[in-house]
């Protein structure tokens, strides 16, 4: 195995064009080191992107925040602007493990990680965010849900990575929340998790995004439950009907977590909750 | 495969070693660097008897590339010891008992200095979940958590 730690972006893409073995980009390697440990990947090539400043750098700008794809997730929760602006997606990350992945992990791995169950992919489909994905000749913008095709499968081509993830500018009167349902507070994988980010307009909910986490392949955006919502005060009638929504997009599996029957049952009433906080943080009365 | 020449401080000392491109930073420490005070537990994250400080993070030591920590700061529980002196967790955690069989107590000692260099006066609730990712298999934890505020106590009153 070789190891590469890159200054740029632009030398990362071209280190993953020319390997012709197996090749994989270290962010933070909670995933990865523990797979390689495992003997599940092989590695002939380690592109380590934190020596990249652009990928370690978060950037507010007239079109939002920009997080660099190596920042760590306890730096999410250290920056005060984007724990304002984005509640709900800060305290996804900042669910991810003990303080010591927190330390390493980032969202942008636990995005190209592709577990349905990860934390961070739902708050940040609810946010809207894209990634910015770069290659040796060409760079592109796409939506997150669109990064992650399947259970540790993603969209992403052959000598593609992640440079950064975007989250919109936020409009007055916006909050976004983060719940996920574990036996345990610490340490533990998401039976369900589910993300609401919505933006009010003299107390009636204007846009709304409602995504859900652990109870499909990959982490879904459920575009009815945001229908069900939008226009409404959040009265009990729009939270049923957001309720019947999260739970009829579920397609879970059974496992040693949860059965289908209870993950399909609990997505309705987290995605409930987590519209609630969202509600009451852009300024809403309940 | 070719090796790699790593070059960082470790507990203030600047120390040089080569080591194959895949080997874990736990494994350097303790067979190349002789420090064993760092513990491997799991392997894969979950225990944090492994943990050191990287730049002042803390850090699961099994999941770094020791090729990652060239030019970067360590600190283990090797260096918690200032002039032949333990560190008050160190001595709160003899005086309250909070260790039996010990494999979990050196990562829980780094955790904690972390935690209290963050937070001198952390509650009961922040210690639980700030020591989450360091799992002990004998004491419960409760002696360990009573250490932890003692130790915190004891720094604060010398920090006056």
């Amino acid at each position: 195995m070789r190891y590469e730690a890159p200054g740029t972006t632009k030398e990362a893409a071209a280190l993953l064009e020319k390997e012709k073995g197996s090749v994989h980009v270290l962010a933070g390697g909670t995933d990865l080191i523990v797979r390689m440990r495992l003997g599940l990947v092989e590695p002939d090539l380690i592109v380590d992107i934190k020596h990249i400043p652009t990928m370690q750098a978060i950037t507010a700008s007239a079109s939002g925040t920009r997080i660099g794809a190596a920042v760590c997730n306890a730096r999410l929760g250290e920056n005060k602007a984007l724990k304002k602006a984005w509640p709900g997606v800060v305290e996804a990350a900042n669910l991810i493990g003990s303080d010591q992945v927190q330390s390493r992990s980032t969202i942008a791995g636990n995005l190209c990680n592709a577990s349905p169950a990860a934390d961070s992919v739902p708050a940040l489909i609810a946010a809207g965010a894209k990634a910015i994905v770069v290659s040796k000749n060409k760079r592109r913008t796409v939506a997150v849900e669109k990064i992650v095709s399947g259970p540790g499968q993603t969209s992403l081509a052959r000598g593609e990575v992640v440079e950064a993830i975007t989250l919109p500018k936020r409009p007055a009167r916006s909050g976004d929340a983060y719940l996920r349902l574990t036996p345990r507070t610490e340490m533990d994988i998401a039976v369900v998790g589910a993300g609401v980010s919505l933006t009010l307009e003299r107390g009636v909910v204007k846009t709304a995004r409602v995504a859900l986490g652990a109870v499909a392949p990959t982490a879904i955006l459920v575009p009815a439950a945001a229908r069900a919502i939008i226009g409404t005060k959040l009265d009990d009638a729009a939270l049923d009907k957001l309720a019947a929504a999260c739970s009829a997009k579920c397609d879970p599996i059974t496992d040693k977590r949860g059965t289908i029957e209870y993950r399909t049952k609990v997505a309705g009433v987290l995605g409930k909750r987590a519209a609630k906080i969202a509600f009451q943080r852009a300024g809403g009365v309940l | 495969m070719s090796g790699v020449h790593v070059s960082t401080t470790i507990n203030g000392d600047p120390v040089e070693f080569a080591c194959p491109q895949d080997e874990t930073l736990i494994n350097s420490l303790r067979d190349r660097v002789g420090l064993t005070g760092v513990k491997e537990g799991c392997g894969t994250g979950d225990c944090g008897a492994c943990s050191v400080t990287l730049d002042g993070r803390l850090v699961c030591s099994c999941l770094v590339l020791s090729a990652e920590v060239n030019g970067k700061e360590i600190a283990t529980v090797e260096g918690m010891v200032e002039d032949g002196k333990l560190h008050p967790l160190q001595q709160q955690f003899i005086e309250h008992a909070a260790l039996q069989c010990g494999i979990c107590t050196p990562g829980i000692l780094v955790a904690a200095k972390v935690l209290l260099e963050r937070n001198p006066n952390p509650s009961e609730e922040e210690i639980r979940y700030a020591l989450a990712g360091n799992l002990c298999r004998c004491t419960g934890y409760d002696k360990i958590v009573r250490a932890v505020q003692a130790a915190g106590k004891e720094m604060r009153k010398k920090s006056r």
